[in-house]
């Protein structure tokens, strides 16, 4: 295990190292939000009746959404591991005793983290400032506050495991920017990243909320601001675990499968 | 003990002619060829030896290196390397072994080189007393006092190359892999280089497998030469077969080639 924290640990001080990265995120992340938040405001303002989230859990969604976007976009992949996979880098992880899932995974975890790391403080700094109703709320409970850092957590492995499979997949083919780019906006739009997922209409909803996609930041998202709560919410937790399970299982599996039929590209 | 018996080895390779009527087909219906790097190799190599393995591109020897360092799977054939199928115990057999492939970098590019050399000494769970010593030891034999602590991505190729040996040594392999490890160097670098590994090898027995197409590293090097062509073995023997009076043996070299069915100007290039 050792191996794999130092991994960690060395990914996350690299990635502590990009500023400039961070001011450009911050700054996008501000105008992204306020953008949303006006446009949100005025389907609001022209039928609050016909609204299916309260509008204050809205803003919590989108602010926490912004401050946290580095955990769970996704379409951020790690360039060394697609790079590694097409110009044959990877035999050199190969010749060592190391697993290629957890180094990868630990690998993206830390990339995460440390972009996030850089970026969440100011944007939920300003974000509690704001006048209601454009500010971040305080979260509904202290209970639900601890609950939505534990599914913060579990969305970020789950995200993290669905990359692992993007990657596995990707060892299999010599060129795999098409299902790559596929599989992460399905997922980003099935995810409630361009759209909250009570703003699906009802049937469509209900099936969405059982897919993987919805415990990425769907669960924590709303669970802080109360919006998400109850049976439903002990429901929307447990499929966080039964999918975290399974993304886990068929990841492994593809990669280990990626050990052994290594086709090395480039020499 | 290193053993290598009849193995083979193929890729499988998409295949097309050109033009957009061509490719169009290849929409619906792809034709793959396959290619054998290695059909049927065999040797044995014991502890303590240098051996040089040659040939010319796409002759099959990268595929070879892979395979004893456990990164590829033969087709058929049996691979043992100090008791171990490197293949199949690649978690325990790779603590063993050194890579070195001098077209990659096993370095972290955005941080000083002591960061990922400290990352070595946990991948492979070196003490800490070992990792100490062994990293002077290095330091000291490569003369890397200076670039420790800069960057991996703004080191020159030759001091780049130090560090990578130093990185595949730092946990003390019985074996060493060394895949064209003077490309691109100077002539100072190759001389340091070359100097390095052969104490290596008679101070501390390291057997040490090296490709290369330098001549001159064969020379320096290595007694016994393994030749390999068109995936199979052609000449297990010292670099006194090949060499012939009056000629620099790249054009000895080249004269054994043509002597082999088919082997000079048709060379491929595989993956």
């Amino acid at each position: 295990m050792k191996k794999y924290l130092s991994f960690f640990r060395l990914r996350l001080q690299m990635g502590m190292q990009y500023r400039a990265a961070a001011f450009a995120g911050m700054a996008t992340q501000f105008f992204w939000g306020f953008m949303l938040i006006f446009a949100y405001h005025a389907f609001y303002e022209s039928n609050p009746s016909a609204f299916p989230m309260e509008f204050s859990a809205l803003v919590s969604y989108i602010w926490l959404q912004q401050a946290f976007l580095a955990l769970f976009i996704t379409w951020r992949f790690d360039n060394d591991i697609l790079a590694m996979i097409s110009d044959g880098g990877l035999a050199y992880e190969l010749a060592r005793p190391v697993s290629l899932y957890r180094m990868w995974f630990a690998k993206n975890l830390a990339m995460r983290l440390s972009e996030a790391a850089l970026r969440f403080a100011p944007v939920l700094l300003v974000a509690i400032l704001l006048p209601k109703p454009w500010g971040l709320s305080l979260p509904k409970s202290p209970l639900h506050f601890l609950l939505f850092l534990i599914t913060m957590v579990l969305g970020l492995l789950l995200t993290i495991a669905f990359l692992m499979i993007v990657y596995g997949l990707t060892t299999r083919m010599l060129t795999s920017y098409g299902i790559r780019i596929f599989l992460s906006s399905v997922m980003e739009f099935l995810s409630g990243q361009v759209i909250p997922l009570p703003f699906f209409p009802d049937r469509i909803r209900t099936v969405l909320e059982f897919l993987p996609s919805a415990g990425m930041q769907n669960v924590p998202l709303r669970i802080y601001s109360g919006d998400l709560t109850g049976e439903a919410m002990i429901r929307a937790i447990l499929l966080q675990l039964v999918w975290l399970s399974v993304f886990a299982a068929a990841g492994k599996l593809l990669l280990k499968s990626a050990e052994k039929r290594a086709v090395l590209q480039g020499g | 003990m290193i053993h290598m018996e009849n193995v083979v080895k193929t890729y499988k390779v998409a295949r097309r002619n050109a033009g957009a009527k061509a490719a169009f087909r290849a929409l619906f219906r792809r034709e793959y060829e396959l290619i054998r790097a290695l059909s049927g190799i065999s040797f044995t190599i014991e502890d303590g030896e240098m051996v040089a393995l040659l040939g010319p591109n796409g002759a099959g020897k990268s595929t070879t290196i892979k395979i004893l360092s456990g990164i590829l799977y033969p087709d058929s054939g049996r691979v043992e390397c100090n008791g171990f199928v490197p293949y199949k115990d690649r978690m325990r057999y790779t603590r063993e072994i050194g890579v070195v492939f001098g077209q990659r970098s096993q370095l972290f590019w955005d941080v000083p080189v002591a960061d990922s050399f400290e990352l070595l000494r946990d991948i492979y769970d070196i003490p800490e007393a070992d990792f100490r010593k062994n990293e002077a030891e290095l330091t000291e034999l490569l003369q890397l006092q200076e670039i420790l602590r800069t960057p991996a991505r703004q080191l020159s190729l030759g001091q780049r190359m130090r560090c990578e040996i130093a990185g595949s040594l730092l946990h003390s392999p019985k074996i060493l892999f060394l895949d064209e490890p003077t490309i691109g160097l100077d002539a100072v670098s190759k001389l340091a280089l070359r100097q390095f590994v052969k104490n290596l090898n008679e101070e501390k027995k390291t057997t040490v497998i090296l490709t290369t197409h330098d001549m001159q590293d064969v020379e320096a090097l290595s007694k016994r030469v393994i030749m390999i062509g068109k995936g199979k073995l052609l000449l297990d023997g010292t670099i006194d077969d090949i060499r012939k009076e009056g000629e620099s043996l790249d054009e000895s070299l080249v004269e054994f080639y043509e002597g082999i069915d088919g082997m000079t100007g048709k060379e491929e290039e595989q993956p």
